[in-house]
């Protein structure tokens, strides 16, 4: 029978749920790496028990963890994280240049194909690649290169690389997302990189139309269609048909279009998850009631998912890295709160429960699903 | 023998119990320490010292005999009590928060 594997990451450690394919009952580990923030934890598709964790401090600065049994033991791999050539500059918040440093890991990806490759998104944003275990990193420069690195600006949170989706078929190319830079895409296996931000539309930039400068906060596909691409932004919820080439909105009827994560149903690539939130000053939903909301038809109509979850009195957010789907059928949904609850659906959305509360706040969710 | 005493933290990372001590060659300083101290447990690199400059991180502190030697050059010889093993160098994670 299939298990599923939640990893939640935390402000304050890195918590591992597991249940078996019922998903009723779910045991709680204990903290990994207790007091230390967590800002995602990733399996590998190729090798399940190796599951990649970042681990963050601002006293002691960046670690890199890897379990090779599954979340039971753990232990530290390279933490050296230096970028390629002349560091430069990039802006900073007031639009003069600052030097590019190294702050921390947003994000870990491990490759599809490559059993020891593992991608790592950094902020300041930049893309860092390891092919053994982690051991070792390197930049892939040509990002920062593509000619736009100059122009990039953090947003509020920093300015992180926190987006990467590896095509399902094809390892040459790969998305990622920057805060508050764009989506950029390569296609030769990351040597080279393209901003693919046209149809993106931003008001709080000079240029609202600019090659790069917008605060996209997630984007995510479906494996079935790589070429199509939702996107939560800082304000508008986006959709391309041609890998990024084109966007358009398909905020539709949302009641708001503010918001950090959006994922895809594990069967149904024209089904997506968002989690309005009411602004970008207030991060809390809109009138205290917790709601995801799912497209059925890849976006312009939405509804309101409500059953289960806290609908007065909620004023918690949902960070872009914190949502997550596995692959049984139904197929489960879950999502992290700031207040420390886990959200679990069985039934595609329709329907909530939180299987565990209390953590510190979350910052990432994945999940595994296990034979 | 130089003694050592890291913060909890640290501890735990390097899963160590207790105070450590370490031969190091005169003379004793804070460079040398540090490097030491990563040679014996290289899960440290980072932590202390930023990897590519060297410097100390901002929230860590250094303290010997009574006195923060945080902004000592790291060449600068350590005290003699530090270095004679009657005392302990002590990395500090500095006080922060509410």
């Amino acid at each position: 029978m299939s298990r599923v594997r939640v990893l939640v990451g935390t402000k304050k450690g890195a918590f591992i749920l597991t249940s078996d394919g019922a998903r009723k009952r779910w045991e709680v580990s204990q903290p990994h790496f207790p007091g230390w923030e967590l800002y995602h934890l990733k399996g590998s598709p190729l090798n399940p028990d190796r599951i990649y964790a970042s681990q963050s401090s601002g006293w002691f600065g960046q670690l890199i963890q890897r379990s090779d049994d599954g979340g039971v033991t753990w232990n530290p791999v390279g933490n050296e994280f230096a970028y390629a050539g002349v560091t430069g500059t990039h802006q900073w918040y007031d639009g003069t240049p600052h030097p590019w440093e190294f702050k921390r890991i947003w994000h870990l990806e491990p490759s599809l194909t490559e059993a020891d490759t593992v991608y790592a998104g950094a902020e300041d944003a930049a893309m860092f690649r390891s092919t053994d275990g982690g051991t070792s990193w390197h930049e892939l420069a040509g990002l920062r290169g593509c000619g736009s690195g100059e122009q990039w600006a953090p947003g509020a949170g920093g300015m992180g690389l926190h987006t990467i989706l590896l095509h399902p078929t094809d390892p040459q190319r790969i998305f990622v997302a920057i805060s508050a830079a764009g989506a950029f895409r390569t296609d030769d296996g990351g040597t080279t990189w393209k901003p693919i931000n046209r149809g993106l539309s931003s008001k709080y930039i000079p240029d609202p139309t600019a090659e790069v400068g917008h605060c996209v906060h997630r984007i995510a596909l479906h494996p079935s269609r790589p070429d199509t691409l939702f996107m939560q932004k800082h304000w508008d919820v986006m959709r391309s048909d041609d890998a990024g080439e084109n966007w358009h909105e398909i905020s539709g009827n949302l009641p708001t279009d503010f918001g950090f994560p959006i994922d895809v149903h594990a069967h149904e690539p024209e089904t997506i998850y968002v989690v309005p939130i009411k602004s970008d000053g207030e991060h809390y939903p809109l009138e205290g009631k917790l709601r995801v909301y799912r497209s059925r038809t890849g976006g312009h109509e939405w509804e309101a998912l409500t059953k289960g979850l806290p609908q007065q009195d909620c004023y918690v957010n949902v960070l872009r890295d914190a949502m997550a789907v596995d692959t049984l059928d139904d197929c489960g949904v879950y999502f992290g709160t700031t207040g420390g609850q886990v959200y679990a659906s069985t039934n595609g959305g329709d329907s909530w429960e939180a299987i565990v509360r209390d953590l510190p706040a979350v910052l990432s969710v994945e999940v595994q699903t296990l034979p | 023998m130089i003694r050592v005493i890291l913060p909890a933290p640290l501890l735990a990372l390097a899963r160590i119990d207790g105070e450590l001590a370490l031969p190091i060659d005169a003379p004793v300083t804070q460079r040398r320490v540090l490097d030491a101290v990563e040679a014996r447990y290289p899960m440290l690199r980072g932590t202390m010292r930023d990897h590519a400059t060297q410097r100390r991180r901002p929230f860590i502190r250094f303290h010997a005999c009574e006195r923060d030697l945080s902004n000592e050059l790291p060449d600068t010889p350590l005290p003699d009590a530090v270095a004679s093993g009657g005392e302990p160098f002590l990395i500090v994670g500095a006080m922060s928060g509410g």
